[in-house]
């Protein structure tokens, strides 16, 4: 009963701040760009009337308000999920075309550069799930796409191989957590203080590491050849999607292929039920023969490796090079975003898009040129979060056994 | 199959929890373990079933000597365990429950869950359970969660089956249907294991007893042997198990709820329209399987509930809406249900703890400091009164056993100046010497003119203490009735039955 009527006075809030952007938006109508060159059928641009946007969404807030009011109250029924989705959509849609007004918003912008930034955020919330559905709490997925992004730059700088790249990437990662799990499961350290000195110390080394080898021999040690986006014939050519999902670098290839997977093997396997069992109640695992503390390694290791690959996107896919500290907080987002999917990796993809687009937006906006201050829009991901998680999830609760030890007598 | 245990002996550091015990169990037999808390029941059974690696002795089954490695090993000998503590994973379906450890795969690992259907169905007909294999364990009634795990134990084929303490969870009527099951499983062959302290239950199906006392096997007990002969076997002297309690003397109704409704954080509705009175002198049982509102009824009379309407009153005082310090201030006398979560600080003194709510004032207190010496005088007599078998009262709360743990909550709470005891469950947990001293308190207090309310799973406790039984399910009180309502409609009210 009081999680929906918080839900609902969220909702409420917000749609009375639309009604305000509606009374304040500007008369200059917003062009949308969604055809690219490449698409098989060409959608023409058309204008917008930021007016008659605001007045629709606003409208259509309210009433999701209302009606999520009323079931909550009457009903005594949770907020369903198409009502948040609608919600969320209309929001979007009116502070887009408000954004944009008397500029071009080209769709395939927005969502490509989406998509290329939420990579990094994708991956590590994998890691996130495979550690958190085995019970270690994993804070490291920050250190451990670090250390992908530093061993990546550094082993396809001097082999000239990207391939090797990404396997230095996978057993950088994979060492970052294999230390996490080690302290952890072995020497039952709190999870989450071992995690942040992980990160810390894998911000140490890097810097070090960054400052004396790679910058005094810049091109021997930290220039990598880059990953090339790669079209895929005919699936590129679908409108608005096409071009954002289609036409990218073998390693956003790789990550379907990994986020496959591991939604595959978490749910569908063997191997996943007992993960996921070990992660609830390891003693009930332990008692049906399960080997509690190999499954965890195993587990929160492969984890460590996807988010090494993670790390790799940033130097090997979209930047060219390592930079100290560049991964500034993607996997303290990732971390967000595997709460905010609830634990499920598609989910929690679905969740890192969303921040890879409140990302991006900020960077396309200062590009066109908009008059919101960049500082303000930096905070939209963050903003967004703990809207979202605070006032529409409501409570999520992870693996249960998430950052217990397990102590066999 | 013949399950056979020699000398096992297990320690936990310097604690021997298995002393050198032998049991054997024949195919289509029930063999009850009989033992008070800590007697080394569980421990036993953990070392049969690979938990835990005996120090001496051996397992045999069919005379052949096992060695288990883990539970994986027990299993696949054909051990199964019905735990005391259920071993299921609640976010995971029945179906999920049922096979882990034991997947049926196909393409080499993808699982097949329409095999794990199908089996649990199976083995859910021909036990007469009805249980759907894709609900989630977590929503289950217990007793239904329970029959789960049997399932679980007899899916890998299991012929020496383990219930330890099965019924504490259950109402009398899924006791009875647990008997049944039981007495069906004997007729299918199975060797059983019957670990419980609930003497009615032993006499019922056991073929063979053997009772347990602090680590040791005492002896064979016969199923015809009387209650008091078991407990005095289970305890190692006499002890009387009837409750002496003369007629109440009521005086006038000092505590009464009107209406109450209550909500958790959830915001789910968890006490409906409970209405009930207390008079002075007067002991009110509330009656119930754990888990049907006592919990958040008592928590509203402590005033540790925050979300509800209706009204509850003491001596003409509205209690809704004062504060805990307030409510105990006005005479309320409680002792929690978890008695060292809630009702102790495991890192302080006996002594300490003694006078943890009066701390701050007269005799205790002169001022803003603590008088040392008053305090210890006061521990001395509460120790020796309720016999508390510590070292010292300057002994930490945790290092008693729960028995003594309860009487340190029950002396503190007692020796106030009470206006209404609430006590939930006073005797969980406490081995059968001191529930009798513990029953003898609470009688003494109604005796002494104090309204009384205990919560009660258990309905020998109810029927014993009370002068009325009130029932509660669901959040409901289902009736209140006399104390002499025979077990049948007792149970069938706790049921939701009548
Ligand atoms: N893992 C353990 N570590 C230390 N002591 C234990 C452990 N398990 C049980 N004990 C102790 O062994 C004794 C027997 O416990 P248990 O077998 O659970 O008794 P029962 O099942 O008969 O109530 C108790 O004193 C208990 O405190
Ligand atoms: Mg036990």
């Amino acid at each position: 009963m009081r999680q929906s009527r918080k839900a609902s006075i969220t909702m409420l809030a917000l749609a009375v701040f639309s009604f305000v952007l509606w009374a304040m938006a500007p008369a200059t109508a917003t062009t949308i760009k969604v055809a690219t060159d490449s698409d098989i059928i060409k959608l023409p641009d058309f204008n917008v009337s930021p007016m008659l946007v605001s007045a629709i969404s606003a409208i259509v807030m309210l009433g999701v308000a209302l009606f999520v009011g009323w079931l909550a109250v009457k009903k005594n029924r949770k907020a369903p999920r198409w009502a948040i989705v609608l919600f969320g959509l209309a929001f979007v849609v009116q502070a887009l075309v408000l954004l944009f007004s008397g500029k071009t918003m080209t769709i395939s912008d927005l969502l490509r550069g989406s998509l290329v930034l939420a990579v990094p955020l994708i991956f590590g919330s994998m890691a996130g799930v495979l550690s958190e559905r085995v019970g270690v709490v994993n804070i490291a997925i920050e250190g451990q796409l670090l250390a992908g992004a530093f061993t990546s730059a550094l082993i396809a700088s001097i082999t000239h191989s990207l391939w090797l790249g990404l396997v230095g990437a996978l057993i950088a990662g994979a060492a970052v957590s294999w230390i996490l799990a080690v302290f952890s499961i072995k020497y039952v350290v709190d999870q989450i203080i071992v995690g942040v000195v992980l990160n810390v110390l894998v911000i140490g080394l890097t810097s070090f590491f960054f400052s004396t080898v790679m910058q005094a021999n810049q091109s021997v040690f930290n220039s990598p050849p880059r990953f090339d986006s790669i079209a895929i014939p005919l699936l590129s050519q679908i409108p608005v999607l096409g071009p954002m999902l289609f036409t990218q670098t073998a390693i956003v290839y790789l990550m379907y292929v990994a986020l496959a997977a591991v939604y595959f093997f978490m749910f569908k396997t063997r191997w996943g039920l007992r993960v996921r069992a070990v992660g609830e109640y390891p003693l009930a695992a332990d008692t049906v023969g399960i080997k509690v503390y190999r499954t965890r390694y195993i587990s929160v290791v492969i984890g460590g490796a996807l988010a090494g690959l993670g790390g790799a996107a940033f130097t090997l896919g979209s930047v060219g090079a390592f930079g100290d500290k560049m991964t500034n907080g993607a996997g303290y987002i990732a971390l967000a975003a595997l709460i905010f999917g609830r634990w499920n990796p598609i989910l929690a993809a679905l969740a890192g898009l969303l921040f890879g687009f409140a990302q991006n937006l900020q960077y396309v906006l200062t590009a066109v040129g908009s008059p919101v201050p960049s500082e303000l829009l930096l905070m939209l991901p963050y903003a967004l979060t703990v809207v979202a998680v605070a006032g529409l999830v409501g409570k999520v609760t992870g693996p249960a056994s998430a950052g217990k030890p397990y102590i066999k007598s | 199959m013949k399950l056979e245990l020699r000398g096992i002996t297990k320690r936990f550091g310097a604690m021997v929890a298995n002393d050198k015990v032998s049991l054997t169990v024949q195919p289509g037999e029930i063999h009850c373990l009989l033992g008070e808390n800590g007697a080394g029941k569980s421990t036993l059974m953990n070392v049969l079933y690979g938990l835990y690696q005996a120090d001496e002795g051996e397992i045999l089954l069919d005379d052949e000597v096992q060695k288990f490695a883990g539970p994986g090993e027990a299993m696949a000998a054909g051990i199964g365990m019905v735990h005391q503590h259920f071993m299921l994973i609640p976010v995971f379906t029945v179906a999920e429950n049922v096979i882990l450890g034991h997947e049926p795969t196909k393409f080499g690992g993808v699982l097949d869950l329409k095999q794990a259907r199908d089996k649990v169905r199976e083995l859910s007909n021909r036990f007469g359970f009805d249980i759907d294999p894709d609900a989630i364990v977590g929503e289950l009634p217990v007793g239904v969660q329970q029959r789960v795990e049997i399932i679980k134990a007899l899916i890998s084929d299991a012929k020496v089956l383990v219930f330890d303490e099965p019924t504490a969870v259950l109402t009398p009527q899924e006791t009875d249907e647990l008997m049944a099951i039981m007495k069906q499983l004997r007729q299918a062959g199975h060797a059983i294991v019957f670990i419980t302290h609930k003497l009615r239950e032993v006499k019922e199906v056991a073929d063979r007893i053997t009772v347990l006392r602090l680590g040791k096997v005492v002896g064979e007990a016969k199923p015809t042997d009387t209650a008091e002969q078991l407990a005095s076997m289970m305890v190692g002297r006499a002890v009387d198990l009837d409750v002496n309690k003369g007629a109440p003397k009521l005086g006038k109704k000092a505590f009464v709820v009107e209406g109450l409704n209550a909500w958790n954080e959830a915001g789910t509705q968890v006490l409906f329209d409970v209405s009930l009175d207390v008079h002075e002198g007067e002991i009110l049982v509330i009656a119930g399987v754990q888990g049907n509102g006592q919990t958040e009824l008592t928590e509203v009379i402590l005033g540790a509930h925050a979300r509800t309407t209706g009204k509850v009153s003491l001596d003409d005082q509205d209690l809704l809406g004062k504060s805990i310090k307030q409510i105990l201030d006005l005479g309320l006398g409680f002792v929690p249900e978890d008695r060292t979560q809630d009702g102790l600080v495991g890192e302080f003194t006996i002594a300490e703890n003694l006078i943890l709510d009066r701390s701050d004032r007269k005799p205790f207190a002169k001022g803003p400091s603590i008088q040392p010496k008053v305090v210890r005088e006061f521990a001395q007599e509460k120790l020796k009164q309720y016999d508390i078998r510590a070292q010292s009262i300057d002994s930490t709360a945790k290092q008693l056993s729960g028995g003594n743990q309860q009487k340190v909550v029950l002396a503190r709470e007692l020796s106030r100046d009470l206006r209404l005891l609430v006590a939930s469950q006073p005797t969980r947990g406490l081995d059968v010497g001191s529930i009798e001293f513990v029953h003898d308190q609470i009688i003494a207090a109604r005796d002494s003119g104090i309204p009384v309310v205990i919560v009660a799973t258990e309905l020998d406790e109810a029927t014993q203490l009370g002068d009325r039984i009130a029932v509660m399910y669901r959040g409901k009180i289902v009736g209140i009735v006399p104390a002499d309502t025979p077990r049948t409609v007792l149970g069938q009210m706790m049921a939701g039955v009548a």
